[in-house]
């Protein structure tokens, strides 16, 4: 039965072709039951049956998605026909689908090594290309030996591909490098452009990965480099130099000549054009000759009409744009008119570019145009520039930013483009500023009050992070605004039920800050011997004091009232809770007015209280180092690592920061402001009768600190902080103090950065960058490891071979037949494998001079 | 690794053949192929064929119907692919005369042979057309 069925599919069985037909229809079902057509199909004993199957269902995954895993185990049996149609079906199907987690992978290992074992230079490509596609540690380790005999097979076609196949059979089986390696680097050597193509790409990909490796074939690479006259093998030198002379600089004297040289050439092909500039863009900058030359070429790239060659052109400046700005400077014109370009590929790099050029000078103009700029573009580069805009002025503490007020209102521009969708950098940016720059906080105000103002932005919801920093600003530097009453009432408007409710709990706290602002105006206002207590608390700088009346006061009361009940009811508990703080402080507030207006007496309360809470918002917050943990003095008998560990373990990434800035910092801070405060009341307790500070006031500011603490520096350290500013700003006073706070980011001890969690996590993050490096010096990687190796066992020979290159490198002019002489030197030595007295010595001076290097520079670079 | 795969795209946003020399999964394939396809698609003549995604560069260009999509390393030569892809074009024009996307639907494995001459492991390891074609030469020749 089984086998009528199957002669049955042989004689009547779709062929590929039918199959493609079929598809072409575009009936509904097709491929399902193409699909089960095949699963029968498949397993057939007749192998011309099977394979067509098998490659139908290789046709259908690889263009339709479908699975073909359940088949491993007949595209084995395929593989396995004599005829070269059914294996080339076998093998496809096997590249095609299998991976190292596929169980039946290590039953073709025999299949394999029969076929690399081939008579038929076909057949053995076909094992070879299949090896490089699917090849495990396994299949690596197991068939080394094969592979290595092939890389001596007089047949080019095999031998190009067993070289391809190196690359895979390394990296997953580093050991064969011991066996493999001396037969590739002989095929440098090889006089066919094909092989040497394929063996340079091998290295090209081998140095990539890690370059100090190959630092001892550069007199090979070198004789490439100058002799060879195919493009592809030129450009793929180029890249193996660029990698070697980033680590030995002496590399890049070297081969500038004859990069240089391939740049001169009037017929020179772009590709190879291109890469001699981004070679010497990216390694060779310090070669000036060559750097120049460079530049000239890159002009004709970028005046090109080819869209091609302009991005390329302008890619390769921004390389070079770090170190070498003058390079971008002479292209100006050409990157301005880039940006109108209609590629967005082209304006994005225009735009890098353009960035890179901005300083203090021309940042205002710069900007200008690009934000209308930005107002005309898509949504996608709109958000660029305005990301550009954003890193670009904001480097070093705001080193280009000289007027922060124009800075300011630019941010508060930003955030009206309609396609914004910055607003997480520009919260950073105005917090950042109201921190750093107090010169500019007035601006800040002004800013953050059109922000909050406006019903139409709580809409987007991009914006709410800008909204967010608007609000605290208006809250913190209160004592700037026109009109605290617009402000509270800002922010409570309904529309602020759009925000999340994070938002919405700093709205609610910068409103309470307003208030509390607007009553100590008001009662320093109301009692004139008090006056010049309530002004010192409210605010060191020059504020606007504006007058408060009964009726204004109580207003302004009642209408945070009536905003905050409305929130009370909210299921998120912190904005709960924060509106019922401020409602209770509210409850305590209307009734000491009451009282108040009727009796004389009791007008003290009302002031002790509101002088209390002003002291709690009184004390400025700065911009806190990342080590300025270091300068809290630890307390006696506290265990903060013992603690801290259990915290880590639980949520690493979210409190750690936190935690432990605040653990102390805390403690000295708290113990300051509560004491002042303290001092105060006792002043005023003289005179009344004692009442302990309402509860309140003080669950809000531990409240307070506790969301802000990151903003609060130790106390010690805020007053050395400001001692520095002063001095600063007695010296020069048209300068914001954010420039002198870059100034002092430059000594040592005083390193200001950003207030966040983030940047203490940033501080940890530069340690891994420097394991890498680390590690890249050799010995981490097995297969860097083993290829030292390799070299090293080769050092015996390559001592010798050194000697051969110094001489015919160090006199160019030496003819073709001296060059021989020397291979033939170097073979007679090779088989001597001895060493001359000569050798000896110089190999001990070498290894004395590089002690540190895992690997001998050859005397070509010296 | 160089390059890491080579698409073959109908107007209409079809594969026509799809090589890849890294081992990804039938999902990330169908995923990659689309975002790659969308973004190049809409992209006009006066664009520059390079388009960086994800974390490959894609170098393409447009023969007739048929679009030509190589994706590389980040540091690989552009215009070096772009030689590439057209060395690819013209040795399939020699094989199958002014190629269409006819030839390589119903022709795909031949399609993948001249690849497989032209690229081993993501290195171009074969540049001359005749070398290319040889192989193919003999396999019909055996039919």
């Amino acid at each position: 039965m089984s086998s009528s069925n199957s002669l049955m599919d042989s004689l009547f069985q779709r062929s590929l072709e039918d199959l493609i037909k079929g598809l072409r229809l575009g009936e509904s079902n097709f491929i399902s039951r193409s699909l089960e057509e095949i699963r029968r199909e498949i397993k057939a004993t007749d192998l011309s049956t099977k394979s067509v199957a098998l490659q139908k269902l290789s046709y259908l995954a690889a263009l339709h998605g479908v699975d073909m895993t359940w088949a491993a185990f007949h595209a084995v049996e395929v593989v396995s026909s004599s005829r070269f149609a059914h294996k080339r079906i076998g093998y496809h199907a096997i590249a095609q689908s299998f991976n190292d987690q596929t169980p039946v992978l290590l039953l073709i290992t025999n299949q394999i090594r029969k076929d690399l074992n081939s008579s038929n230079e076909y057949e053995v490509s076909l094992a070879l290309e299949c090896l490089a596609r699917i090849g495990s540690e396994d299949l690596a380790r197991d068939l080394t030996s094969e592979v290595f005999t092939l890389l001596g097979s007089s047949k080019g076609l095999v031998r190009k591909k067993a070289i391809g196949v190196v690359l895979r059979v390394f990296d997953k089986y580093p050991d064969a490098v011991k066996v493999c390696f001396k037969r590739l680097v002989e095929n440098l050597e090889s006089s066919d452009p094909q092989l040497l193509s394929a063996v340079v790409g091998v290295f090209c990909e081998l140095t990539r990965k890690d370059p100090r490796s190959y630092l001892p074939l550069a007199p090979e690479f070198y004789k490439i480099l100058v002799d060879s006259r195919n493009n592809w093998v030129l450009i793929k030198v180029l890249k193996i130099f660029s990698k070697l002379a980033f680590i030995e600089p002496r590399l890049g004297k070297k081969v500038a000549d004859p990069i240089c040289e391939h740049m001169r050439k009037q017929n020179v092909g772009k590709s190879l054009l291109f890469e001699c500039i981004r070679t010497v863009f990216s390694s060779l900058s310090d070669q000036e000759t060559a750097l120049k030359l460079a530049v000239v070429k890159i002009k004709e790239f970028l005046v090109d009409d080819d869209p091609n060659l302009k991005y390329l052109g302008l890619h390769a400046l921004t390389i070079v744009a770090g170190k070498h700005l003058w390079a971008v400077l002479e292209n100006k014109e050409a990157v301005v008119k880039a940006m109108s370009d209609e590629d967005p590929n082209v304006k994005l790099e225009a735009l890098h570019l353009l960035m890179a050029m901005v300083n203090e000078d021309n940042v205002t103009e710069i900007s200008r145009i690009l934000m209308n700029y930005a107002l005309k573009s898509d949504p996608l580069f709109c958000n660029e520039i305005i990301g550009s805009v954003l890193v670009a002025c904001s480097r070093n503490s705001y080193e280009i930013i000289v007027d922060f007020d124009w800075y300011l209102s630019l941010l508060g521009e930003m955030a009206r483009v309609p396609y914004c969708q910055r607003g997480k950098e520009i919260e950073y940016q105005l917090i950042d500023i109201g921190t750093r720059v107090k010169d500019a906080r007035m601006e800040l105000v002004r800013v953050s009050r059109a922000l909050v103002i406006d019903p139409a932005l709580l809409g987007n919801h991009f914006l709410h992070p800008i909204l967010s920093a608007a609000a605290w600003a208006s809250g913190e530097y209160v004592e700037f605004s026109k009109a605290p009453y617009e402000i509270a009432e800002a922010l409570l408007q309904p529309r602020t039920c759009l925000l999340p409710p994070s938002i919405t709990a700093i709205y609610i706290h910068s409103a309470l800050k307003v208030l509390v602002f607007s009553l100590g105006v008001y009662f320093s206002a109301q009692d004139p011997t008090s006056s010049t207590l309530a002004q010192e608390s409210t605010s060191s700088g020059s504020s606007v004091v504006n007058g408060f009346t009964y009726s204004s006061i109580s207003s302004l009361v009642n209408m945070i009232e009536s905003g905050l009940t409305s929130l009370s009811g909210t299921i998120d508990v912190e904005v709960q809770e924060r509106a019922k703080s401020v409602l209770g402080f509210i409850g305590m507030i209307k009734h000491e007015m009451a009282e108040k207006a009727t009796s004389q007496d009791t007008e003290t309360e009302a002031r002790k209280a509101i002088a209390f809470m002003e002291d709690v918002f009184s004390e400025e917050l700065g911009p806190v180092s990342s080590t300025a943990q270091e300068k809290v003095p630890l307390p006696e008998g506290l265990e903060l690592n013992e603690n801290l560990e259990g915290l880590q373990e639980i949520c690493r990434e979210v409190l750690e920061p936190i935690a432990e800035s605040n653990s102390s910092s805390f403690y000295s801070s708290d113990k300051v402001s509560f004491s002042v405060a303290k001092l105060r009341i006792r002043d005023q307790e003289e005179a009344s009768s004692s009442l302990p500070p309402p509860l309140e006031s003080s669950s809000l500011l531990a409240e307070h600190r506790k969301r802000h603490g990151l903003y609060y520096l130790s106390s010690q350290k805020a007053d050395d902080h400001n001692d520095g500013d002063g001095n600063d700003n007695n010296t020069s006073n048209e300068y914001p103090p954010a420039n002198e706070i870059s100034v002092d980011s430059f000594k040592p001890k005083k390193k200001i950065s950003k207030p966040r969690p983030v940047v203490v996590k940033l501080d940890e993050g530069d340690e891994p960058k420097t394991k890498p490096d680390a590690s890249s010096s050799s010995n981490g990687e097995p297969l860097s490891r083993a290829i030292q190796t390799a070299l090293m066992g080769k050092g015996k020979e390559k001592e010798s071979e050194k000697d051969n290159h110094e001489i015919h490198l160090d006199t160019e002019n030496t003819e073709q037949s001296s060059r021989r002489e020397n291979k033939k030197k170097k073979k007679e030595k090779k088989k001597k494998n001895g060493e001359s007295s000569k050798n000896r010595s110089r190999r001990q001076r070498d290894e004395e001079a590089s002690v540190t290097k895992p690997v001998e520079v050859p005397d070509l670079l010296l | 690794m160089g390059i890491r795969f080579i698409l073959m795209v109908n107007k209409q946003g079809q594969t026509r053949l799809a090589q890849y020399y890294e081992w990804l999964t039938l999902e990330e394939r169908r995923a990659l192929e689309g975002e790659i396809v969308r973004k190049c698609l809409a992209r006009n003549d006066q664009q520059c064929s390079f388009v960086e995604h994800r974390n490959y560069k894609i170098v393409y260009r447009r023969y007739a119907s048929l679009f030509f999509m190589v994706g590389v390393d980040d540091d690989e030569n552009e215009l070096a692919i772009l030689e590439f892809i057209h060395l690819l074009v013209e040795t399939m024009d020699k094989h199958f005369g002014n190629v269409c996307e006819l030839d390589i639907m119903f022709h795909l494995e031949k399609a993948h042979f001249m690849l497989e001459e032209m690229v081993m492991n993501g290195c171009i390891v074969e540049t001359s057309k005749a070398n290319i074609l040889s192989p193919i030469q003999l396999m019909d020749k055996a039919h």
